[in-house]
C-alpha cells in the first residue's frame, strides 16, 4: 500500500444556474492575457449541448484518454511513444483554435473617439488572431441555456450515443449545467502524452502541472487530454492549463471559482489513496465497472492502517486529520451521491459530480403532482430514461443504476427534511428505501444544502516552516525583473526570468492594460482592465484649453 | 593566402561556433521559458499537415548526409567497401531527395507564414530573419549540388571541405584547403556560419529539445513541491533567511 494524498473537488449539479461566475473570476486570475485569450481553465457548458471545445467528448476523433488493449494493458488512445515521436512536426489530433472560438474584443475607442456624423457610432468586433474585423459566430458558451440546441444540440456526443428517438424530445425534458476545470487525475493521458516531460504530478497534493521552463510546445498533451482541460498559450508556445489555484490552496484557501460559487456547489478537501492499485483500476475490462474499481482506489482515512500507512509516507498529520474530516470522502465514498465525470477515459478524474434532481422534481411539479413525496420522486427518477440515460453517459460510462441510486438519496434527502421541516417527523422507511439512516440523511443534508463554508472546504495548509518557498506569500518586489528592472526578456514579453505565479509587476500590469491591441493603437482592452489607474486610451484625451 | 582567407575560414567558424556554444548556455540559463518550438499548429493544420513533416524529416537527412560526407575520411568509407563513385551516386541521390523535400517543405511553410494572417502576425522579426539565412543556407547548398554534382562533372568536397571542417575540429585549422573551393560551395559554408551564430538566439534551439527522454521514462511522472524549490533554485528571498544558531565566537565582551 503506498498512500497519497489528492486534493479533489465535488460539485453539486444540482446547485448549479449556470451564471458562469465561476468562469469568470477564473479567467480574471489566470487566463486574461494574451496567448490566451481563448482559454478558460473554468468552463460551463449547457448540456445536453456539445461543449467547448466544440465536441470534445468525441474520442474517436481526439484520440484522448486511454484504451485498454486486448492484453488487459492501458495505452494512450492516439498512440504510444513511438507514434507520438513520429506525428511530433504535426498532431494530427491537436485543436484547433477555431475548434474552440476564435477569440475577439470590440473597437471601443471608436465609441469615444468617432467624428460626429449622421450615424450612432458601433464597436465593431475584432478578432484577437488577426486583428480584422470580424463575425462572432462562436464562442465558450455559445450554445448556453437554448441559446444552441436547436442548432447544435443533436451533435451532443453523449446524445449521438443513445438511442436515436430521444435527441427529439429531449428539449422538453431536461436541461443543466456542468461546469468544467481540470480533472487532475489520479492516471492523467496529458502527462503520460508529453514528451519533454514537463507535465507532473505532484506529490504531495495530486496537483497536475505544467513546469512552464521544461514545456517545449510539442502540444502532445492538449490532445492527449480527453476532457481538452490542458490549453497550448499561442504567444508563448507552452501548455498551460488549471493549477487548481495552488498558490491559494497552500495558504488554506479554496480555488477561486470555489470561492466565487454563488450557489455554494463546490467542495473541495483531501482524499486518500493507493497508489500503487491505481494502473490496475484503470484497467479493468467493464467500463461499468470503472466507478467502483476507483471507489476501491479510496482509502478510508479512519482505517487506523490506513494512517499508520500514511505516517510512515510522509503525510503530515494535519493532512490525515483534514483527509478524516474531508467532504469528498464522504460524498464519494460514504454516501456515494458523487460521481466522475466519463471514468470511460480511464484516467481515474478527481473533479467528481452530484447529478442534478431538481429537473426531475420540475417535471414533476409542472404536472401538477407532488415534487417532493418521495414516492412520486422515486417512481419519477425511474420513469424519466432519458435523463437517466444521459447522466450516465456522461458519469457512469451509460450504466444507469449508479445514477438512479444517487438520485434516489438526493430525493430520498429532500422527502425526509421535508418531513421533519413539516412537523410530520422522521420517517425511517424513507431512508430505509435508499439504504440510508435517517441521521446520515440529515448529515447529509447539512453538508449538501447548508453547506457551510468550513465544512465545503477542508483544506489543509502547507506547513508554515515551508512558508518562505510559498508562492502566494511571496513580496512581489522581491525577485529578478520586480520594479525597476523591466520586465519583459531580450525575446519579447514571453522570455526571460519567469514573474512568480501569483504576482504581478509594475510593468506587465500597465503592459497587461494597454496589450492586445492588434485593432486599433491606445485602445484599452476592458477585459484585461483591472480597475486601477487610468491607462492611455481610456479616456479622450483633453483637449487644450481645459 | 590572404587576410582574406584567414578571416573566412578561420577566424569566421571560430567566432560562430563560439558564438554558438556560449549563445546557447546564455539562452539556457536566461531564458527556459522561450524555449519553445513556438508551434503555430492551433492556428493552422492544414498546410502545416504537409509542410512541416516534409521539412523536417528532409532537413534531418540533409543533417546526416552532412555527417556522412564531412565527418567521416573518406579512407575509412573505401575501408568499408564504398568507392567514390559509389559514394557519389549515394550522395547525389539521397541529397537530391532531401532537398527536395527540405525546399517543398519549406516553400509550404513560408507560403503559409505569409499567408495565413494569425501565423503571420505571431512572426518575430528573429524568425524572419532566421528564414532568410536558413533559405540562403539551403538554396545555395542545393545550387552548388546541382551546379557541380548534377549538371557538372561533380566537385570531390570530400578532399577539401571535409578535411577543412576536421582541421578546425582538432584545432589545426588548414584555411588553405578552402581557397580553391567552387564559391557557391564557399557561400554555402559561410552562411551556414551565419545561421550557426544565430542559431542559440532564434527558436531553433528547440532542436536540442528532441524529445528521446520520451521513449525510456514512465508514463506518469510525479514531482514533489519541493523538487521545484530546492535551494538555489531560486533566488532566496530577503526576510526569508532560515534560522540558525548565532556564532559563538562572534560574541564580543565589553
Amino acid at each position: 500500500m503506498k498512500v497519497m494524498a489528492q486534493m479533489s473537488m465535488v460539485m453539486n449539479l444540482d446547485k448549479c444556474i449556470g451564471c458562469h461566475t465561476c468562469s469568470v473570476t477564473c479567467k480574471q486570475a489566470w487566463t486574461n492575457r494574451s496567448g490566451v485569450e481563448y482559454v478558460w481553465f473554468n468552463n460551463v457548458e449547457t448540456r445536453p449541448g456539445i461543449g467547448y471545445p466544440r465536441r470534445y467528448e468525441d474520442q474517436e476523433k481526439w484520440g484522448g484518454g486511454w484504451v485498454r488493449t486486448k492484453s488487459g494493458r492501458l495505452k494512450l488512445r492516439s498512440g504510444g511513444r513511438m507514434k507520438k515521436l513520429a506525428t511530433i512536426f504535426s498532431n494530427p489530433k491537436l485543436p484547433e483554435i477555431h475548434d474552440y472560438y476564435e477569440p475577439w474584443t470590440y473597437e471601443y475607442d471608436m465609441l469615444l473617439n468617432a467624428p460626429a456624423g449622421e450615424h450612432t457610432p458601433v464597436a465593431k468586433p475584432k478578432s484577437l488572431l488577426t486583428g480584422e474585423d470580424m463575425k462572432i459566430s462562436w464562442s465558450a458558451n455559445w450554445d448556453d441555456n437554448l441559446g444552441g440546441s436547436a442548432e447544435t444540440m443533436a451533435e451532443d456526443p453523449i446524445l449521438q450515443h443513445m438511442s436515436e428517438h430521444v435527441a427529439s424530445e429531449y428539449e422538453d425534458t431536461y436541461m443543466f449545467y456542468l461546469p468544467r476545470i481540470c480533472e487532475h487525475c489520479l492516471n492523467p493521458s496529458c502527462v503520460a502524452s508529453c514528451p519533454s516531460g514537463a507535465m507532473y504530478k505532484r506529490v504531495e497534493d495530486g496537483i497536475v502541472l505544467v513546469d512552464q521552463d521544461q514545456c517545449r510546445g510539442w502540444r502532445m498533451c492538449v490532445s492527449g487530454c480527453p476532457y481538452k482541460k490542458v490549453y497550448f498559450n499561442h504567444k508563448t508556445g507552452k501548455a498551460e492549463k488549471c493549477t487548481l489555484c495552488y498558490p491559494r490552496l497552500e495558504v488554506g484557501l479554496p480555488t477561486v471559482c470555489s470561492e466565487t460559487c454563488v450557489g455554494r456547489l463546490r467542495y473541495l478537501g483531501l482524499v486518500l489513496y493507493d497508489a500503487d492499485k491505481v494502473a490496475e483500476a484503470a484497467s479493468v475490462e467493464d467500463e461499468h465497472a470503472l466507478l467502483d474499481a476507483q471507489r476501491s482506489v479510496f482509502l478510508d482515512p479512519h482505517d487506523p492502517a490506513v494512517v499508520q500507512a500514511a505516517r510512515e509516507a510522509g503525510i503530515p498529520e494535519d493532512w490525515i486529520d483534514a483527509a478524516q474530516r474531508s467532504p469528498i470522502h464522504k460524498l464519494i465514498n460514504e454516501y456515494k451521491v458523487a460521481l466522475p465525470l466519463h471514468p470511460e477515459y480511464r484516467t481515474m478524474p478527481m473533479v467528481w459530480y452530484i447529478p442534478p434532481l431538481s429537473p426531475v422534481v420540475d417535471v414533476i411539479a409542472s404536472s401538477g403532482n407532488d415534487g417532493e413525496d418521495a414516492k412520486t420522486l422515486f417512481a419519477a427518477i425511474a420513469k424519466l430514461r432519458i435523463p437517466l440515460e444521459y447522466l450516465a453517459g456522461l458519469f457512469t460510462a451509460g450504466d444507469t443504476r449508479p445514477v438512479e441510486a444517487s438520485l434516489r438519496k438526493l430525493a430520498a434527502m429532500r422527502s425526509y427534511m421535508r418531513g421533519i421541516n413539516l412537523g410530520e417527523g422522521k420517517d425511517e422507511r424513507i431512508a430505509d428505501a435508499v439504504g440510508m439512516t435517517g441521521d446520515s440523511l440529515e448529515e447529509m443534508y447539512r453538508l449538501l444544502a447548508i453547506a457551510k463554508y468550513e465544512e465545503r472546504y477542508v483544506i489543509p495548509a502547507a506547513h508554515t516552516e515551508q512558508a518562505q518557498e510559498l508562492d502566494e506569500l511571496a513580496c512581489s518586489l522581491d525577485y529578478d525583473g520586480g520594479p525597476g528592472m523591466g520586465g519583459a526578456g531580450p525575446f519579447g514579453s514571453s522570455s526571460g526570468q519567469q514573474v512568480p505565479v501569483a504576482v504581478e509587476n509594475f510593468h506587465a500590469l500597465k503592459n497587461r492594460q494597454t496589450a492586445d491591441r492588434p485593432s486599433t493603437s491606445g485602445r484599452v482592452n476592458l477585459l484585461n482592465w483591472d480597475g486601477n489607474g487610468a491607462p492611455t486610451g481610456l479616456f479622450p484625451p483633453k483637449s487644450e484649453g481645459e | 593566402m590572404t587576410t582574406w582567407d584567414i578571416l573566412l575560414w578561420v577566424a569566421m567558424p571560430y567566432a560562430a561556433f563560439a558564438v554558438f556554444v556560449v549563445g546557447h548556455i546564455w539562452r539556457y540559463r536566461y531564458d527556459k521559458f522561450g524555449w519553445t518550438t513556438r508551434s503555430s499548429q492551433t492556428y493552422e493544420s492544414r498546410l502545416l499537415r504537409w509542410g512541416s513533416p516534409m521539412f523536417h524529416l528532409g532537413i534531418l537527412m540533409v543533417i546526416a548526409g552532412h555527417a556522412v560526407g564531412l565527418l567521416i575520411p573518406r579512407e575509412w568509407l573505401y575501408a568499408i567497401g564504398i568507392d567514390e563513385h559509389m559514394y557519389h551516386l549515394g550522395a547525389t541521390a539521397l541529397g537530391t531527395a532531401a532537398a527536395v523535400l527540405t525546399l517543398a517543405g519549406l516553400a509550404i511553410l513560408i507560403y503559409r507564414r505569409r499567408t495565413v494572417g494569425p501565423v503571420f502576425l505571431a512572426t518575430t522579426r528573429m524568425d524572419k530573419l532566421m528564414y532568410v539565412v536558413l533559405g540562403a543556407v539551403l538554396l545555395f547548398g542545393t545550387i552548388a549540388t546541382v551546379m557541380y554534382q548534377l549538371l557538372g562533372p561533380g566537385y570531390e568536397y570530400r578532399g577539401t571541405v571535409g578535411p577543412w571542417l576536421r582541421s578546425l575540429i582538432v584545432f589545426q585549422p588548414r584555411p588553405e584547403l578552402m581557397v580553391d573551393v567552387p564559391i557557391m560551395f564557399q557561400i554555402h559554408v559561410i552562411a551556414a556560419n551565419v545561421l550557426f551564430a544565430l542559431w542559440p538566439f532564434t527558436r531553433l534551439v528547440h532542436v536540442w529539445s528532441a524529445p528521446i527522454g520520451y521513449l525510456f521514462r514512465p508514463y506518469i511522472v510525479y514531482r514533489s513541491r519541493d523538487d521545484a524549490r530546492r535551494p538555489g533554485s531560486r533566488p532566496a528571498r530577503p526576510g526569508w533567511e532560515g534560522i540558525q544558531t548565532p556564532d559563538p565566537k562572534k560574541l564580543t565582551k565589553l
